[in-house]
Formats: structure tokens, sequence, C-alpha cells
């Protein structure tokens, strides 16, 4: 069976060959390249822009600032229909007489090299007026804090509550409460391919061509249309390899918003891709939260109550289309969300500040739900005397409960919990590392595991946008054609960004019809040429779009069927299609190859009769009904060391146990966990994106914002259990988000069993060796 | 971040290379391994108007040893000193500090002189160089001097090199008979510069140490040598008294910079870490 196969990826070959063809790899004729003249300052009113200087310089052929694109592009406002109460700010391409981070862009400069614009915007001068910059989402909502943004009273964004039974009577009568302040600070997706953009304005016909680094090709194809003004079919977007995205790439950013009006005032294609440092300042970036959390136990252990306190900021803005408030939604909707509790009180708020737009990166919202829970739950059982992977199973929601709806409002189908947990002690025995960790400890040698239980908010369908009034998340549609030879084109929505969806979609159109996995092309990442679709992001390519080429397939191999029937005056009930040939059930008799089929559909059409339905090219549709996610599940178990002295954390195992339903393809899935889970452990241990107070990025560089390198990571180890969800046929859920949101909470809680000697706790990520040492009062 | 726009020549021979600099001086860089000074281009933070590519000069690929010396040619890569055996017998310090920078693709590239010129305070090989008192020889068309690492190192990536010099070699006394070299630091992740690291060179005598060289790196502005703590363990018997005593001395005596995420504070902490840590290494030799 196709379906399941461990079958690597189409593109792996061409891409660590070299071969791979990025947005940076494709030059076109009388092309030029952009460059912006960044903000130097977090919050600062523009004055005059002189730019004679600039474009004096032979090679330079154009600078542009915010008035001069005003015929070209439209401003926007992030708002969501579901959280009407949330400000909406008008942000355009560039910025028009306040800066609002350092790094907003003011000015486009063009030339005929990137060198060349870098040389103009260097000579690009502007009269700033510094304006003091809220830099902390608490000073943000002080009275006295400057506001960002002149049609607000104050910096509050959105504040919301979520309240279910009593939560403050449960804490009263409580026989422990755990509590803990909570700080996860600002980081980003920092994908290897950094945003890359070219777009080509061809006058004549009104037609804007875009080459974009990205994961919603028809999102963007909508959004270009509306805030250009253009007819929608007039654009088209292209996305060619992608190298990674991570959700950093299904975003609106002005930068590529300025370089498309710019192609459309010069009529030259215009380049802009983005370099590291650019990358960091202007990215969308993700987490930033303040937690303040508490959790109630009984004396044996059940979860009484939960509160959750979640301030965080949108940086300047919302983020376009999306908006920037579901990091803090998921943090309150899913923490705790394992956990059977029926007292819950959780409040929100978002503030606008002076950094980088916060969106959705990997896991929006996951790791912070999933490590506030599970490290109250440690502290909790410590001070209990429970042993705390026992406090965990009595309080899972198991069998039983299912389906069920989370006291935060998320509907659970059917997760595995309990099953994750019992197969993950299989693989890790904690009583033999408990004799071992005793045993080293006194060789001043500190080791410590902590485990994570985490829901993991997949296959995002169209509700939650589509109620949001954004054209995001579509249905998705796989269109497939029957060449003359037999083999299969694959028009699919999802988009392929190196996980490999393109593979995990060939195999369910060739398992479904019964055809050798080469016979199937999946053709994906253009907007003119495959069918509207919502893209790949929210672990949503495999459940949604994979549905829907099964739906597909099953169409287009009944319509073999039916011809093959009507051609060899059999029942197509007789019929199945095993490795591209039509075979007779009962006695499995090779009738006829489907390239025969294909040959006699498409070019001796007469000989069929004209009441079987004979399309070779099939069109099927699949979207979720009255349901936001699909939830899947899992447990990691991460075991550290600790130099006590340095503060340095070596991860040394790290195992993750993960429920995603049908698994198309276990090697894709296992990257998935693993490059997830990497993620996570940067998030925990390296990952910051730090500002002096000034508002100052201090890490624009890899050598100071540090990412996971191989040299660091444990093998991480990857066990699956599959409960498909029963709301479709393929029955696959997500696996995209999986490893980073258990990532963060197993490691703080490794980390603080290691050093629970010495009565010291830290609840600060990522956990950097002076924070870990100033825990342990080591300085 | 594309590097602004400059001239470049690659000089055949070293007396070539002394031409143009001393033509082009202060308006032209000297570019090695590339490693560093292809950042600074990129970042814009600086802006030579010739490049002068001196990695075409055999003269200074020399690895050449003497009764008392080494002496290696500022072209050496680290890659190459990581591999001979020469460095790992005759230099023991320098060979355990290479596998401490950067990662094999940068240990390919960059050079001794390069990283020397360079003068991060965090560089392993200018903590080494400072450790076992190495002199560096200084060649312009004015001739040639020999400069003591002490004087060489003037600040953060600041040193005696005139405008118009290369540095063409490094002369490093050979390790004594019996003596001990231990290269350590403490880096967030592998092949990174390091928070804070020490290089270590001392001969064993009656229970205790003499000729201690005692060099810092990451800790100041410069690498720098812990004179007193140098002294206090050339002062008597090596036990666990004293190595307390030393571990309290070097953290006095260490003035590390400001730095929001690593507070002086914290590298203070480290150096006292790190010394304990050799020396109890050296006490591990001694009773062996
Ligand atoms: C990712 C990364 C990590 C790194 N990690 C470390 C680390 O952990 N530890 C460490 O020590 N280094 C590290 N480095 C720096 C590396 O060691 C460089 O090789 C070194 O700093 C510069 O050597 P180079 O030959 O590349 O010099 P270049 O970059 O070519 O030149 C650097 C400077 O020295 C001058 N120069 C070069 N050669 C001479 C000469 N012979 N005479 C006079 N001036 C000269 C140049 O003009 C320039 O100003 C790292 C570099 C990178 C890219």
């Amino acid at each position: 069976m196709t379906i399941g196969a461990e079958v690597p990826r189409d593109r792996a070959k061409r891409l660590l060959s070299g071969r791979g063809r990025y947005v940076d790899d494709i030059n076109l004729p009388r092309m030029l390249h952009l460059a912006l003249v960044r903000s130097p300052h977090a919050h600062a009113r523009i004055g005059a822009i002189d730019r004679a200087d600039a474009l004096a310089l032979p090679g330079i052929v154009a600078v542009l600032t915010a008035a001069d694109l005003e015929t070209a592009v439209s401003s926007w406002r992030a708002a969501h229909k579901l959280f009407p109460g949330m400000a909406a700010p008008e942000q355009s391409a560039l910025a028009r007489d306040v800066v609002r981070w350092q790094g907003e862009a003011v000015a486009a400069v063009l030339g005929e090299s990137r060198a060349v614009a870098e040389d103009g915007a260097e000579r690009v001068s502007v009269d700033w007026r510094e304006l003091p910059a809220v830099m902390d989402a608490n000073q943000a909502l002080a009275p006295e804090a400057a506001v960002l943004h002149g049609d607000m009273a104050n910096n509050l964004a959105f504040a919301a509550e979520i309240t279910a039974g009593d939560a403050e009577a449960a804490f009263r009568a409580a026989a422990h409460v755990a509590e803990e302040h909570f700080r996860f600070h600002r980081h980003s997706g920092v994908s290897l391919e950094p945003r890359g953009i070219i777009a080509e304005f061809e006058p004549g016909e009104s037609r804007l061509t875009v080459h974009q680094s990205h994961q919603t090709p028809h999102q963007q194809q909508d959004l270009y249309a509306r805030l250009l003004g253009l007819p929608e079919h007039k654009v088209r977007v292209i996305c060619p390899d992608v190298g990674g995205a991570f959700g950093l790439k299904h975003h609106l950013m002005a930068d590529e918003l300025v370089a498309c009006a710019a192609a459309r005032l010069l009529c030259r294609p215009v380049k802009y891709i983005a370099d590291r440092l650019e990358s960091f300042l202007s990215d969308v970036h993700c987490r930033d939260h303040e937690v303040h959390a508490r959790m109630a136990f009984s004396p044996t252990g059940e979860i009484l109550a939960l509160q959750v306190d979640d301030l965080f900021n949108a940086g300047a803005y919302g983020q376009y289309p999306r908006s920037s408030i579901a990091e803090g939604n998921q943090i309150i909707r899913l923490t705790g969300a394992p956990y059977r509790h029926a007292n819950y009180q959780a409040n929100l708020r978002m503030a606008f500040l002076n950094k980088s737009i916060l969106g959705h990166i990997r896991s929006v919202g996951h790791p912070i739900a999933c490590a506030v829970a599970e490290r109250l739950i440690d502290l909790g059982a410590s001070r209990l005397g429970l042993d705390p992977i026992a406090v965990r199973r009595r309080n899972y929601l198991n069998e039983a409960d299912f389906p069920t709806t989370s006291v935060g409002g998320v509907e659970f189908e059917n997760l595995s919990f309990t099953a994750c947990l019992d197969k993950a002690l299989e693989i890790i025995d904690v009583a033999q590392f408990r004799q071992e960790q005793a045993e080293l400890r006194t060789r001043n040698v500190h080791r410590g595991i902590g485990v994570a239980t985490f829901v993991e908010l997949t296959a995002i369908g169209p509700e939650y946008y589509g109620e949001g009034g954004q054209h995001i998340s579509a249905q998705e549609t796989c269109l497939l054609r029957l060449e003359a030879s037999g083999a299969v084109r694959c028009y699919t929505g999802a988009t392929d960004q190196g996980q490999g969806i393109d593979t995990g979609i060939q195999q369910v159109v060739a398992g479904v019809l019964g055809v050798p996995l080469s016979e199937v092309e999946v053709i994906s990442g253009d907007s003119a040429l495959c069918p509207m679709g919502g893209g790949s992001w929210g672990s949503r390519g495999a459940a949604l779009a994979g549905e829907a080429a099964l739906r597909a397939a099953a169409t287009l191999r009944q319509n073999i069927l039916a011809i093959a029937a009507s051609l060899l005056q059999k029942n197509a009930t007789e019929l199945t299609i095993e490795q591209g040939m039509v075979v007779d059930i009962a006695t499995t008799y090779a009738h006829m190859a489907v390239s025969e089929i294909s040959r006699i559909g498409h070019f001796q059409p007469y000989s069929i009769p004209g009441d079987v339905t004979a399309d070779l090219t099939v069109v099927e549709r699949y979207a979720t009904r009255g349901r936001l996610f699909l939830a899947g599940n899992g447990v990691q178990i991460a075991i550290v060391e600790v130099d006590v002295d340095t503060g340095i954390v070596r991860p040394l195992r790290h195992l993750v146990v993960h429920d995603c339903g049908r698994i198309l393809n276990p090697l894709l899935v296992r990257e998935q966990i693993r490059g997830g889970a990497v993620q996570g452990i940067g998030a925990a241990l390296y990952e910051e994106l730090r500002y002096d107070p000034a508002g100052q990025l201090l890490t624009g560089s890899f050598a100071d914002y540090l990412v996971p390198m191989a040299g660091e990571m444990p093998d991480i180890e990857v066990a699956h259990i599959e409960t498909p969800t029963e709301t479709s046929v393929l029955g696959a859920k997500g696996a995209g988000e999986a490893g980073t949101a258990g990532a963060v909470g197993a490691i703080l809680n490794a980390v603080n069993d290691a050093i629970s000697p010495f009565a010291a706790s830290i609840a600060e990520v990522p956990i950097t060796p002076a924070r870990l040492l100033r825990a342990l009062g080591r300085f | 971040m594309k590097a602004p726009d400059f001239d470049y020549e690659r000089p055949a021979d070293l007396p070539g290379a002394l031409d143009l600099l001393a033509r082009h001086g202060a308006e032209a860089s000297l570019i090695a391994g590339g490693q560093s000074l292809l950042t600074l281009l990129n970042f814009r933070l600086a802006a030579p108007e010739l490049l002068i590519d001196i990695g075409r000069l055999a003269a200074l690929k020399q690895l050449v040893e003497t009764d008392r010396h080494i002496e290696i040619g500022g072209l050496l890569r680290h890659c190459d000193l990581a591999a001979s055996p020469l460095i790992a017998r005759a230099l023991p310090l320098l060979h355990q500090a290479i596998g401490h920078i950067a990662h094999p693709a940068v240990r390919h590239r960059g050079t001794i002189g390069g990283s020397l010129a360079m003068a991060d305070p965090a560089a392993e090989l200018a903590a080494c160089c400072l450790a076992l008192d190495g002199q560096f020889s200084l060649l312009s068309t004015r001739g040639q001097r020999w400069v003591a690492a002490g004087d060489f190192f003037q600040g953060i990536y600041a040193t005696a090199l005139a405008p118009d010099e290369i540095l063409t070699a490094v002369r490093l006394p050979k390790g004594e008979p019996g003596g001990i070299s231990i290269f350590d630091e403490v880096a967030r992740r592998r092949g990174d510069f390091a928070l804070a690291g020490l290089a270590f060179a001392a001969t064993p005598q009656a229970g205790g140490l003499k000729g201690v060289r005692l060099a810092l790196l990451g800790v100041a502005d410069r690498p720098i040598l812990a004179r007193d703590t140098m002294a206090l363990l050339e002062s008597g018997p090596l036990n666990q008294a004293r190595v307390e005593q030393a571990a309290a001395r070097i953290v006095g005596e260490v003035d590390p910079p400001e730095d929001p995420a690593y507070p002086p504070a914290y590298r203070r902490h480290l150096v006292g870490v790190l010394l304990r840590r050799t020396l109890q290494r050296v006490l591990m030799a001694f009773s062996a």
C-alpha cells in the first residue's frame, strides 16, 4: 500500500544536489533590485526625506516613499471579526509620518543591482524626530506610556477572558496551589532561505506576476489583487522551491508589497530578497509572553482549578491578514487542555509596542500553553510528594471523556494521552534514570528528566478565518489529469516548503488509484495553475489537501473502472486497479493497463458508450464542517544535563510519542517531529531576539541570535500512536506543530528537575546560562 | 548586506603585496581567509577601496621548527595547524585550542594571521600566543619588526599593525619537556566564540608550579594575562587550598565589559570555574 509507506521526499535529491530553484535563483530581463531604507529608531516621526544624493548615483533608478506608493497600493488593517474588540491600526507598505519599530521601511531604493541599491539606501537621509520607545508590554499598558497609534487611547490592542466553573472557590478550597510567573522571550521562525519576491507588472495587460517564497499563493493572489486594485485573474503568484517557512511565510509582508508597488510604478520586474539582518529586524516574530498561572490540587493530586493570565504584545501593528491574536488566544484555550479540570479562569491582554510585528510561527501559542501547565503539574506534584507522572496520568482526559469540548472551548474528537504516555515509558525507563540521577549527583553531575503532554491543533479549516472575514483558509480542491500515457498530473492547493507534502499527496493519489507512485506527478505552488486552496500552514496539508486528493483519486478511479467495465462487458464492481492494471477482483486476472484506458479515453472516446462517465480530468473538494481544528496529541520526555558551574544545559535524550492519526508517510512525519523538536529546543535554550531599552535589536546576526545546531542536539527519538480522525476517509491529522509544542515544556521541566537539589527553579525561556546561574544563586 | 564596491588585487609574491600596501596603506585591506573580513564588508562596517588578497603568498605558508621555537606562517589555516603533528607535539596548547575555533568550514579558510590581526577579544589563538609569550613578525617595505603578543593586542579589534604591515609569521617557544598545557573555554554552542576561556601553561616543580602562564580570553577588550594569579600559583605547593585561593584571586583580577546577555559577574564567575577545573586537572596529573 502506497499510503503509509516510507517514501523519501521527491524533491530531496534535487535540493540536496544544489539544484533547487529558489526565488533568488530566478533572474528576469530588465529586473531591478530593491533595497529598503529602514528606520534606525524604534519610534520616531519621519521628517523630510532627502533622496537627491541617492538618485545621483549611477545605477539608481528610483527612490520611492510612502507618498509615491499611494496611487499604487492601498493600506490595510489586521482585523478579525471573531475578535470584534481588537484594535486594528492602519498600516501601509512604507511607513507614513511615524515609524514604530527599528527596521520599519520608509523608502524604497531601486537599482540595477542589490549592491548599488544598498549604496543608494545609504545616501537617503531622513530627518528623524525620535519618540519614546515602548519595549515591554507592562510598560506599554502603564498609564504614562507613549501611545503608538494616534487613533487609540492607549496601547491595549485586545483583552479577553474565559471563565468556566468557579476557579476562585476551588483555589480557596485546595490542598495545594502551585503558582509560577513565566517569561517566554521573543524569537522567530528563522528559515534558511529568507523572504524573497520578484514582482513583474505588464501594464499592457494590467498583469502582475509574482514569484515569491511563500506558503499561500492563493491568499497572496487575493491580497495583491485587492491591495493593488487589480482584477484577481490578472494576478499570478508562483511559489518555486521554498527553503523553509515555519509560518513566517504565510503572512503579507509590507516589504514584499513595496516590491509589487514599485514593479507596477516602474513597469520593470523588481526583486527583493531580505538579507539576514533585515530578517531579524523585520520578519514576523513570535512568543514574547509573560504568563502568570496557578493550579489548584487536591491532596491526591487531582487538578481542581487553573488560572492563567497572559500578557503579550502584537509588536507595532496587527499582522495582516491573520491578525496577531492567535498566539494569546491559543494559550488561554490550550493551557491545561490534556487534563480534566472544571474550574478555569483565563485572561489575556495584547499590547502594541515598538517591535516588529508578532505573527504566527510554527506551533502558535502551543509551546507556552504546554510549558505553563506542565511546569505547574511538576511544581504541584513535588509539593504534594507525588510522582509527577502519576499526577499526569490521573488527570488525563481519557477514552471515556471523548468526544469533549475543553474548558478552553476546543473540541477533542479522540485523543490518546494515556497510550502515548505508556509508550513513552516503555522507551524511557524512568526508574532506572532516577537511580542513575541519584548516583551521578554524588559526583556533582546533575541530570534531570522532564515530561510534557501536549495537544496539537492541526488542519485549520475554513471556519476560523471564514468567520473572521479573511480569504485565507480555503476549502481544498484537487484536480487530477489522467494523461494520454496513463500517468497522472495532480494539482493541489497545498504547498511544499521542504516538508514534503507533495510526496504525501502523491502517495494518496497513487494509493487510492492503484498506480505506481512514479506515475503521479504533483504540481503545487502556482495560483494560476492550481485549484484555489489554503496552502500549507497550521498542519493542514495532509489532513485537508490529502483528503481532497483522496476524493479526486477515488472519482478518477471510478471513471477508469467505468470505462474498463464498458469495454470489458463487465460490472465495474468486479474490477479493481493494481499497479496500473485493471484487475478482475475474483480471478486477479489483469485485463488491461490504465494507460490503455487513457489512450482510448482520449483518442478513441467514440468507443465508450455515451452514458458512461468517462471524465479523465476530475476535480474534488474537501472542507471540514463545524470544526475549527483537528486536535492531535502526544508526550515528550527530555533528559538534560546541567552544568551547575557554567549554566550550560546539554540535552541528552529527547523522545516524542505522537498521534497524528493516519500516517501518510512515516519518514515525513518523523522529519516534522524532529525538526519541530529542534525548533522547540531552540526556543527552550537558545533563540531570543533581544532589544535594548531604546528599542535597538541586539541580535541582528547568527553570532548573537543562536539557533540550535546539530552538535548540541540529541538524537530525537520518535514513536507513534495512530488514532485516525473519523471526520475524513483518510483519517490524517496534522504533524507539523507537535515537536515544537512540547519541547519547551519538556526541557523546562527537565532543567528544573536537574537543579531541584539546590532548591532553585527557573521559569524563563530561553534558559540561558546566565539566567540559570542566577536562579542557582551562583553569581 | 552587500559589500560596497572595491578593487581587488592578488599579488603573486610578498614584495608585490608589500608594495601594494605601501602605496595604498590605509585605503587598502588585506584579505586572507575572509572569514572575518567578509562579514565586516557585508555589514558595511568596513569599506576599503582595495582588497589585497594574500592567499598566493607561499612565503607565509611555512611551518618551521628551530631549536627553541616554532615559526608559523601567517597564512597557515586553522585546519593546517590542527592537522600538524609538529604542532601537536611542540605546541600542545595551540593544538587543544584549535578544536574550539568555529566549525570545519571556517577552519578550512581562516588563518592564524587573520585571526591575530582581527584581534577579537575572544579569539583562542590570540590568548594562546599571549600565554606562550609569542612574537609576531610585522613586515613592510620599511622593514621587519618583532612585536610581543603582550604589546600587539591593543584593544577590541585593535593591534600594533601599521596600515602598511603584514603579519608574516608567529614565533612561539616550544613547550618544556614535562610541561603542562591546558586550554579550556565555555561557549554556548560548539564552535561559538567563548564567553570566557583560559590558556594555561606551566612546568611542575616540587609539588608546585613554575613558569606559570595564564591568559584569559573573552573577559576584556583583548586577551589578558592574569598576573596576580600567576604569581600566586608560583608561590608554593599546589593543593586544594591554593586552588580555591587562585580561583578567588582570578575572579577579582578580571573586569569584564558590560553586556546585557552575559553580565560581568557571570563572566567573572566563569573564569573562576575554568581555573578551578584547570587546576583540578593539574592536581590529578600530579597524583597520577
Ligand atoms: C561562523 C564563524 C565562527 C567563528 N568562530 C571563531 C572562534 O570561535 N574563535 C576564533 O578565534 N575565531 C572564530 N572565527 C573567526 C575565524 O577564526 C577567522 O578565520 C579569523 O578571525 C580571521 O582569519 P581570516 O584568515 O579569515 O582573516 P580575514 O577575514 O581575511 O581578515 C581579517 C582581518 O585581518 C587582516 N589580515 C588578515 N591576514 C593578515 C595578515 N597576515 N597580516 C595583517 N593583517 C591581516 C585583514 O585585513 C582583516 O582586517 C569565526 C568565524 C566565523 C565566520
